[in-house]
């Protein structure tokens, strides 16, 4: 009897078990949606006949992407008092990964978020800084001083493990002697190669990278992963591999195995600032540069480059092909989404600022121009989600930080966009990153690409749940980005190959302008790239300009 | 070992005939259950002794009558055993239960005693005497069970060997994880919990010496669900009862977005709490807010001008804003605090209401319930105020810590005429003496002249302001008539620091550094 009482409990627990189970697959209790990026425009672009332009409207210059290269591309030109030309956009809103979002919480990143405080010696972002109204001072020969609520306030980042928070990205909680010391002895290797000079005086590491020494030591670096540069060095704690791990994926969407040890040094060495300057040997290494960040994140910066091509962005218009009817003219093919209608453009000069994979859809040329090397371009899926709370979680251990970063998960945690608001009470929104390292990076993106909403929500609240075991009753929205390329990957031999180098030269009149070209997806490429391929079109174009890099 | 169990359970059935027998291989489970119940009982002792020392101190006292009333009560439970003749086993399960529910409830029970009765001594000692009872009874009569199973020199060592150890493991256990984890409460109840398996496990075990079962083992589990919903309700019980142990009688409390407001009642005067810290004591709040409001005012009428438009930063509880009206030429307060429940209590809970002289609802104040770090930011640059008087919570927490920022400073001071004067509320400088001072020193970062002062509040101890001015000004020599504690000679006083408050380098407190945190707790710490 007693049994037959304890089968039938136990049986009722499994239908109430099975119930709940149900209710949860069939929805989750809170909406939101995918948001862009356009694929099936994109996937249009390459793979049907699109109508082409008959008519085409004269401009001495074409921009092809509004990103950060376009609009400092734009931001260049403008400077220059250079107006005759336009931006032509995939995307109905401009940024590109920099873009943001903004509801009645407030504003947030829908990629890159944050950019170091710029160091006097790249002139370009000091002078957007100062131009932003983001500097308290910048005085000659001296580091140009960041105004202090435009910083990342403390505490800036926590980490999850052992069931509670801790302070700090590098877990010290547990760690043993060794991996103490050679936590030590990575940053005495890092301090090394950050104060090295080849014979001209130029750095190993510099931002950009444009400015970084060429010299074969250094480019030897390129030709391992950061694991196999590890492991000479005798490097073994699994802390400090994690550590490494974790800043390979969060800049690269890479791992320890598929990036370079040249990518994964410059992470640690570009940014580290010198007391002493022009004394290599007595050099006193400061901290790394502090950050500075936005709600919106680099949204703040689309916004502010925005205003350069005032009237001259068109978004919404994908460019299908490029063409060079006589020597000196080039035919911008592009597709209006609005009007549906083809849209043509006759010009002197290209800018083409997108991500190079899309280069060689549209400017059939290209192939013959560079037969090597174009496929040497891989890219890292992410998938980006923005999480509106309606209130915060309950958390054990550190407070609620700027960048939370979960030690027992793929993913990269999430960002507190409110952190910066100065927003410590009631609703916030998370931005949380899930970048996809695998080698293959194909099927990841199809793994990625087969995923629905429903799909994407489980993955960030099921990850999210180890650290919020209440998340879920604190969402009121949660919506999902799927970047298919959201970043060039810097894997061993790219970042110095024939490829990049062949990548970076004019074709017939068509400059490149991207962080592709960099190898590395930092907004100081991006920039600086936009700056050097408006800078050679103005000079092409007879303008006698100064540099602004 | 099953042999030489066997043989052992052969023996014992070869001394005693007339019993059933026990099946043999369930001896070593039963000595399991001594190791059990010898840890619950240990458990209950140390609970009862170190809440003893929470609530009446002097813990050398209470653990010593706790102790002693407790070992005295065991002889008296094994003394008793001898009374218990027959069914032993049932007996036996029924002191397991009555251990579970006594121990169990004990932190509970004596919290609520001492929060709701004049009698906690007498419920304490009652209660360990009873427990105590009821474990000396346990191991007599385990004994007298096993001993028709295990020869008698085993038994005895089995036991008490057994009996010594769970002591031990108790003893550890308790101050290293039990009540750094768990909390008295949740501690004595998960372990009237274990007595209460122990009971439920050992209808199983001593099945044949039972007879019908089913009884029992509803008992056992009506125990189980009582003890289990206690530990899932302990969280609001705990909150409960530490709010009983505030002195005084509740008179209003809540639960805001923000924070934990409890305000208490007793032996003339009224206390605030936030979170369980004290924000003032009706008997010498006077004394604090006279000193956060007059100097400021006494500095600007120096310069021979008055004060017309003033903002309170933090001081829901209008008690600021009470001192602020005195001045008549003031004609427009803006209050800026965070919580709504707080402002909101302040003008409608009539103790409080009667003490600000409702503040609050004069027509020249004007309530935003903002982060003032928010609210300073998105103000008006036109809008200045010739004083600001900035009250906020010590600078315990982040989101508390980065109000006291060179940001926040320089902030203000946009928003402070030239000539005007802020006043801040700037924590001990005995308790936290650099803390105290890196205020100071954060402030002068942002620009401000800066003169600390300091006056003894009683309910607080020794504290500290810092007077601050964007032009430098000088010791402010004349304050208003009739004030409680204030007069111009004690105003100037306050100005002067002695030798182990005075002035200690420091570093600037900034948002993307948050020293003041640090230090803050670093500091506290020492006198908690």
């Amino acid at each position: 009897m007693k049994r037959r009482a304890f089968l039938e409990a136990s049986a009722a627990a499994a239908a109430t078990g099975s119930v709940a189970c149900r209710r949860r697959r069939r929805g989750l209790p809170f909406d939101g949606e995918l948001i862009g990026p356009n694929m099936e425009l994109g996937h249009a672009m390459r793979d049907l006949q699109l109508p082409s332009a008959s008519t085409f409207e004269p401009v001495d210059v074409v921009i092809i992407g509004a990103g950060i290269a376009g609009l400092s591309a734009a931001w260049r030109l403008a400077g220059q008092g250079f107006k005759n030309f336009v931006v032509l956009e995939l995307e109905e809103v401009a940024g590109g990964t920099a873009r943001a979002g903004r509801n009645h919480v407030g504003a947030f990143p829908w990629g890159a978020h944050y950019i170091p405080a710029p160091s006097r010696d790249n002139p370009a972002l000091v002078r957007l800084f100062q131009e932003c109204g983001l500097l308290e001072s910048n005085l000659p020969g001296a580091e140009p001083v960041v105004k202090e609520q435009f910083l990342v306030r403390a505490p800036e980042e926590r980490i999850f493990a052992y069931g509670q928070w801790w302070e700090g990205l590098y877990l010290r909680a547990g760690a043993s002697v060794d991996d103490e010391v050679q936590h030590a002895r990575f940053f005495e290797e890092v301090n090394r190669l950050a104060s090295w000079r080849d014979a001209r005086g130029r750095r190993a590491f510099a931002i950009p990278r444009a400015k970084c020494s060429d010299d074969p030591e250094m480019q030897s670096l390129d030709r391992q992963t950061f694991m196999e540069w590890l492991q000479r060095r005798k490097f073994t704690s699994q802390r400090l591999y994690w550590m490494l791990d974790y800043s390979c994926r969060d800049d690269y969407g890479s791992t320890l195995e598929t990036t370079s040890a040249w990518a994964g040094l410059f992470y640690y060495c570009a940014r580290k600032q010198l007391r002493k300057d022009g004394d290599a040997k007595a050099a006193l290494l400061e901290d790394s540069h502090p950050l500075v960040a936005w709600p919106e994140g680099n949204g703040f910066m689309v916004e502010h480059l925005g205003k350069a091509c005032e009237g001259r962005l068109r978004t919404g218009h994908a460019v299908t092909t490029i063409r060079r009817p006589t020597e000196g003219v080039l035919h911008v093919h592009a597709f209006d989404v609005k009007t549906k209608a083809a849209v043509g453009f006759q010009a002197r000069k290209v800018i083409f600022a997108g991500p190079l994979h899309v280069a060689n859809h549209v400017i059939p040329s290209l192939w013959e121009a560079r037969p090597e090397g174009l496929n040497d371009f891989i890219h890292s899926p992410w998938l980006v989600a923005n999480l509106t709370l309606r209130q915060r979680p309950d958390e054990p251990g550190f407070p609620l930080a700027w960048d939370n970063v979960l030690r027992d998960s793929p993913s990269l945690g999430y960002v507190v966009a409110s952190h910066q608001a100065m927003k410590d009470h009631g609703p916030a929104v998370f931005t949380y990153y899930y970048p996809f390292p695998d080698a293959d990076v194909r099927a990841s993106r199809a793994q990625l690409m087969a995923m629905d909403w429903k799909a994407c929500a489980q993955l960030v609240v099921d990850d999210l749940k180890k650290a919020h075991p209440d998340i879920e009753r604190c969402i009121a929205r949660l919506d999902v980005m799927r970047w298919g390329h959201a970043m060039v990957r810097p894997k061993p031999g790219f970042c110095w190959g024939v490829a990049l180098q062949q990548a970076r030269e004019p074709v017939h009149g068509i400059h490149f302008a991207h962080t592709d070209l960099s190898g590395l997806a930092l907004f100081e490429e991006a920039q600086d790239h936009g700056l050097r391929a408006a800078e050679e079109v103005l000079a092409s174009l007879g303008y006698a300009a100064a540099s602004w890099r | 070992m099953s042999d030489d169990m066997r043989e052992a359970g052969l023996e014992a059935g070869a001394v005693a005939e007339a019993v059933p027998q026990v099946p043999a291989l369930q001896a070593p489970l039963l000595f399991l259950s001594v190791l059990l119940i010898a840890s619950c009982g240990l458990i209950y002792e140390l609970v009862a002794g170190t809440l003893a020392s929470y609530l009446l101190g002097d813990s050398v006292l209470q653990f010593s009558t706790v102790i002693g009333v407790y070992l005295s009560a065991m002889g008296l439970g094994s003394w008793l055993s001898r009374y218990v003749q027959k069914g032993l086993a049932h007996r036996f399960v029924h002191i397991e239960l009555a251990v579970a529910l006594l121990g169990g409830l004990s932190a509970p029970v004596l919290f609520l005693a001492f929060a709701k009765t004049q009698a906690f001594r007498p419920v304490l000692y009652t209660l360990v005497g009873g427990i105590g009872t009821l474990v000396g009874l346990e191991i007599p009569l385990l004994m007298r069970i096993l001993r028709q199973q295990v020869a008698f020199k085993d038994l005895v060592a089995g036991v008490l060997t057994l009996d010594y150890i769970g002591a031990l493991f108790a003893s550890l256990l308790f101050p290293l994880f039990l009540m750094p984890r768990l909390g008295l409460v949740r501690t004595s109840l998960v372990f009237g919990l274990v007595n209460a398996l122990v009971g439920l496990w050992s209808t199983k075990l001593l099945r044949p010496l039972l007879g019908g079962v089913f009884l029992l083992r509803v008992k056992c589990l009506v125990v189980i669900a009582l003890l289990a919903a206690g530990v899932a309700g302990a969280g609001r019980f705990t909150l409960l009862a530490e709010e009983e142990i505030f002195q005084d009688e509740i008179v209003f409390s809540k639960t805001s977005a923000y924070q934990r407001i409890v305000l208490t009642h007793g032996r003339g005067s009224f206390q605030l709490f936030l979170n369980g810290s004290l924000q003032f004591s009706s008997a010498d709040e006077y004394r604090y807010h006279e000193a956060l409001v007059h100097p400021a005012f006494a500095a600007l009428e120096a310069k021979g001008l008055k004060a017309k438009r003033v903002l309170v930063c933090g001081g829901g509880d209008g008690l600021a804003v009470r001192e602020i009206l005195k001045h008549p030429g003031v004609q427009e307060v803006v209050l800026v605090d965070l919580d709504p429940a707080m402002t909101e209590m302040a003008t409608k809970q009539p103790l409080l209401a009667e003490l600000n002289r409702h503040a609050l609802q004069d027509g020249r104040v004007k309530v935003l319930n903002m982060d003032a770090m928010v609210a300073l930011g998105d103000m008006a640059p036109s809008l200045r105020f010739d004083i600001a008087i900035v009250d906020f919570p010590d600078p315990h927490s982040y989101s508390v810590g980065k109000l006291y920022t060179t940001r926040f400073y320089r902030l203000l001071k946009e928003h402070l005429n030239p000539e005007g004067f802020a006043s801040v509320q700037s924590t001990s400088p005995l308790m936290a003496r650099r803390s105290f001072w890196c205020i100071a020193a954060t402030m002068e970062a942002a620009g401000f002249a800066v003169r600390p002062y300091n006056l003894a509040v009683p309910s607080f101890g020794v504290w500290g302001f810092s007077l601050a001015s964007p032009a430098p000004f000088a010791v402010p020599a004349r304050t208003l008539p009739d004030l409680r504690h204030l007069t111009d000679e004690t105003m100037q006083s306050m100005f002067a620091f002695p030798k182990d408050m005075d002035r200690v380098p420091s570093e600037v407190n900034r948002l993307d550094n948050q020293v003041l945190v640090h230090l803050y707790s670093t500091e506290w710490k020492r006198w908690s």
